[in-house]
């Protein structure tokens, strides 16, 4: 019996996508449709994952920054000479030749310009610490070499390199009284430095007016687990108003403003043209089963069931959702995956910059959505197929 | 008239198709509407900026502070009207992230510069007189419950007080709701501010300045740079509107590839539905035939089919925007911090007005012309 109603189903479904090629048209479209908002979708939702990427590469748990207490950014922060010293001392830091290893840095925005539109884009110059190249994974020069301390040279992330104009090797980059030789640009796997211009702190304080201050420290802890002894001996101490994050925690929140954003839109977005592409689907659905009309009866009256019929119905629309899905995630890859961006982040009033990054898992999702929207376009038309009364539908023309 | 009763059967010849086709319209439009919203919110108000307004910033970036005396001097300069300064506070309310907008001006010249705030003259008057006061924009206000005539402690992220701390309490004295504008910002007196800081006193962040003639911006902006050349807070003068443009340009492609990705698909919807809507003039090749065999003329035919292609396009286009306005309303309430300025624009309504009739001719008229070029009788025959 199950066999049976089986090589039905096998049977119908067959023969009916044997005659796709006859409705070619009407279902071009539904494949149109549901391609394009798979690839919106995906395309969207590879803008977050990317700026995601960049910020979860940036951070690190065994690493520490230490704030002024209140601050959120370092924009806002400031710690003096003495602070920075008390904090790069505490427990839980890794020594290395009795050194800790720590960072004291400055963080301020200049003003370039960007290259696609020319007008002028905060992005961020950092005032470095000898050790700030081990504080980052995957720190290398790739073009160039590093700076020297206590001259004004600098170094650029790749990221800023490409989105900026005139911070290649060779340039020179004015802000203020200071005219900075770039003398090399750096990568560090993707993260978020990639987006900076770096240089040394203490010439950096005497170009901004800012004394012996710096905004930010940040150490090497020696295991993630060191964090509570070395928070601890910070906020006991009676000289330090501190706030520490893990480097991780630090960027997940910088980046919780704009994906957010982004969620907000992409989902808005994806439902209502999900919606879109179900009518779309229902459309040509139903027009496929209003075409088949009498044959359909003709099967009906030979003495097939049903469900084979509502099976081939559905098959018919899922496997036009499954084409439309994979080719809009093809569209999405080959059109965003990669793609170079910059944004401002809100949270540190400055550049970010990203490639877009279509993930397996983004595809995967697209896939599925795709053919949810060809299973609810199929469904109400292959249960009016079903139930189609065997004398009108042979009447049919 | 006599072509309405044909025109409601040929509309209930199909009605779930109709139905369908409608509703792709309405959220095409739909979409075209949100879009346009967020696209506005994206260009960070550029279209609000004053054409008669200047801004002049500290040329290394806009986070480096201009000494105050600046204010004075630009006020000397022929051809600027009126001029206030603007320093950014770093507010917060309660928690480091209840982040808020918090400006402090110069009061005096505050509402010179920026007439347009809709806060009646009595409300600027009594703010101006008190040293404490804070004009607080409706979403603000609405977020942590705030009425006028409440004192409220904000702190700031950058500052601290002389005195210790870092709070500095407030009474509110207006809230102003700006229709279409940014009703996220707090004023606060520059004095008040400053006199208790720890540091950049006497510094502010940038100036605003009004002009007589906005002709003569760029004119009067390069004078204002060359009377601060080679000095320690060198400037960079531009109009309001490329300020804000090179605000909107640093959120940078994301705003501009959400918006050309969106369009091609609200353009992939169209072409859908408009398929959609030619299947069904050609499945009708025999009715038309009939009509025609019947003495209709190939305009009163054409006609037939345009209503009715325009009577879905159009009304789904009417529905769309009309539910994009409550969409809008809803997206606008939860990103209110991010994008404060998140309406749909009145060019779009003009836009999506054309789009939708052009789209009802295109998908009607198209295959009904073709149709009417084939001979009667192989019509008839076609079926």
């Amino acid at each position: 019996m199950l066999v049976s109603r089986l090589a039905q189903i096998a049977s119908v479904t067959a023969m009916n996508l044997r005659s796709l090629p006859e409705r070619t048209g009407p279902s071009i479209v539904a494949i149109v449709g549901i391609a394009g908002v798979v690839a919106v979708l995906t395309g969207i939702l590879s803008i977050r994952e990317g700026f995601r990427a960049v910020l979860d590469l940036s951070g690190r748990d065994d690493v520490a920054i230490v704030l002024r207490g209140g601050s959120t950014a370092e924009m806002s922060s400031g710690l003096t000479q003495e602070e920075t010293r008390l904090i790069a001392d505490a427990p839980g830091v890794v020594l290395e030749d009795g050194e800790p290893i720590a960072s004291a840095e400055l963080y301020v925005i200049v003003d370039v310009p960007l290259v696609t539109t020319g007008t002028p884009a905060n992005v961020p110059m950092r005032g470095v610490g000898p050790y700030a190249p081990d504080l980052r994974q995957d720190f290398q020069i790739v073009s160039g070499r590093m700076f020297n301390p206590g001259t004004s040279e600098a170094i650029v992330g790749s990221g800023a390199s490409r989105r900026f104009a005139d911070l290649q090797v060779g340039e020179t980059l004015r802000s203020g009284n200071v005219a900075w030789d770039i003398v090399g640009t750096f990568e560090d796997d993707g993260s978020v430095a990639e987006s900076e211009v770096w240089t040394d702190a203490v010439v950096l304080q005497g170009a901004y007016n800012r004394g012996t201050t710096y905004q930010s420290v940040r150490v090497m802890l020696t295991g993630a687990g060191a964090l509570g002894e070395f928070v601890d001996a910070l906020t006991t101490d009676p000289r330090l108003n501190t706030r520490v994050y893990t480097e991780r925690d630090y960027y997940v929140e910088q980046s919780s403003t704009l994906v957010t954003l982004v969620d907000i839109l992409g989902q808005t977005i994806a439902v209502f043209m999900g919606l879109a592409a179900v009518f779309g689907a229902l459309n040509t659905m139903y027009s496929a089963v209003s075409g088949r009309t009498r044959e359909i009866a003709t099967l009906l009256a030979l003495g097939f069931g049903a469900l084979p019929v509502v099976a081939s119905v559905l098959v018919e629309a899922m496997l036009l959702g499954a084409v439309g899905g994979v080719l809009g995630s093809l569209i999405a890859y080959v059109g965003f995956n990669g793609m170079q961006a910059s944004t401002i982040n809100f949270a540190s009033f400055s550049q970010v910059t990203f490639a877009f990054l279509v993930t397996p898992g983004l595809v995967l999702q697209g896939v599925l959505y795709a053919l949810v929207l060809g299973f609810i376009g199929g469904l109400l038309p292959s249960v009016r197929a079903a139930r189609l009364p065997v004398v009108v539908g042979l009447r049919a023309t | 008239m006599k072509y309405l009763p044909l025109f409601w059967s040929n509309l209930k010849r199909k009605p779930l198709r109709i139905l369908l086709t409608w509703a792709s319209v309405v959220i095409a439009f739909l979409l075209f509407g949100v879009l346009e919203a967020v696209q506005f919110a994206l260009s960070g108000g550029v279209s609000l900026a004053g054409q008669d307004r200047l801004i002049s910033q500290h040329r290394v970036s806009l986070i480096q502070p201009l000494p105050l005396s600046y204010l004075n001097q630009v006020r000397g300069i022929d051809g600027v009207r009126y001029a206030t300064s603007h320093d950014w506070f770093g507010g917060v309310y309660q928690d480091d992230r209840n982040q808020l907008v918090v400006i402090t001006v110069e009061p005096e010249s505050f509402f010179d510069v920026y007439p347009e705030i809709p806060v009646s003259e009595e409300d600027r008057r009594a703010w101006r007189a008190n040293r404490a006061g804070a004009i607080v924009g409706r979403i603000v206000a609405e977020q942590y419950g705030w009425e006028v005539g409440d004192v409220v402690p904000i702190q700031s992220n950058i500052f601290g007080r002389r005195d210790g701390g870092n709070a500095w309490d407030v009474e509110i004295t207006t809230i102003y709701d700006w229709e279409d504008g940014d009703n996220t910002a707090v004023y606060m007196h520059y004095d008040y501010v400053n006199e208790a800081r720890q540091f950049w006193v006497d510094e502010i962040g940038w100036l605003v300045l009004r002009l007589d003639d906005p002709s003569r911006g760029p004119e009067i902006a390069a004078q204002i740079d060359a009377m601060f050349a080679n000095s320690f807070a060198e400037t960079r003068t531009t109009s309001e509107e490329a300020f804000l443009q090179g605000f909107a340009n640093q959120i940078g492609n994301i705003g501009a590839i959400v918006t050309a990705v969106a369009s091609a698909v609200f353009f992939t919807m169209l072409l859908v539905t408009a398929n959609a809507m030619a299947q069904s003039v050609r499945e009708r090749v025999g009715e038309i035939a009939v009509l025609r065999t019947l003495g209709f003329s190939n305009t009163g035919v054409t006609v037939l089919v345009l209503l009715e292609g325009l009577a879905i396009t159009v009304f789904g286009a009417a529905v769309g925007l009309w539910l994009a306005q409550g969409i809008t309303g809803v997206i606008a309430a939860m990103a209110a911090q991010f994008l404060p300025l998140m309406a749909i624009p009145p060019e779009a309504f003009v836009v999506a007005a054309l789009l939708a009739v052009s789209l009802g001719v295109l998908a009607s008229a198209l295959p009904c012309a073709r149709v009417l070029r084939l001979e009667i009788t192989d019509e008839l025959r076609q079926t």
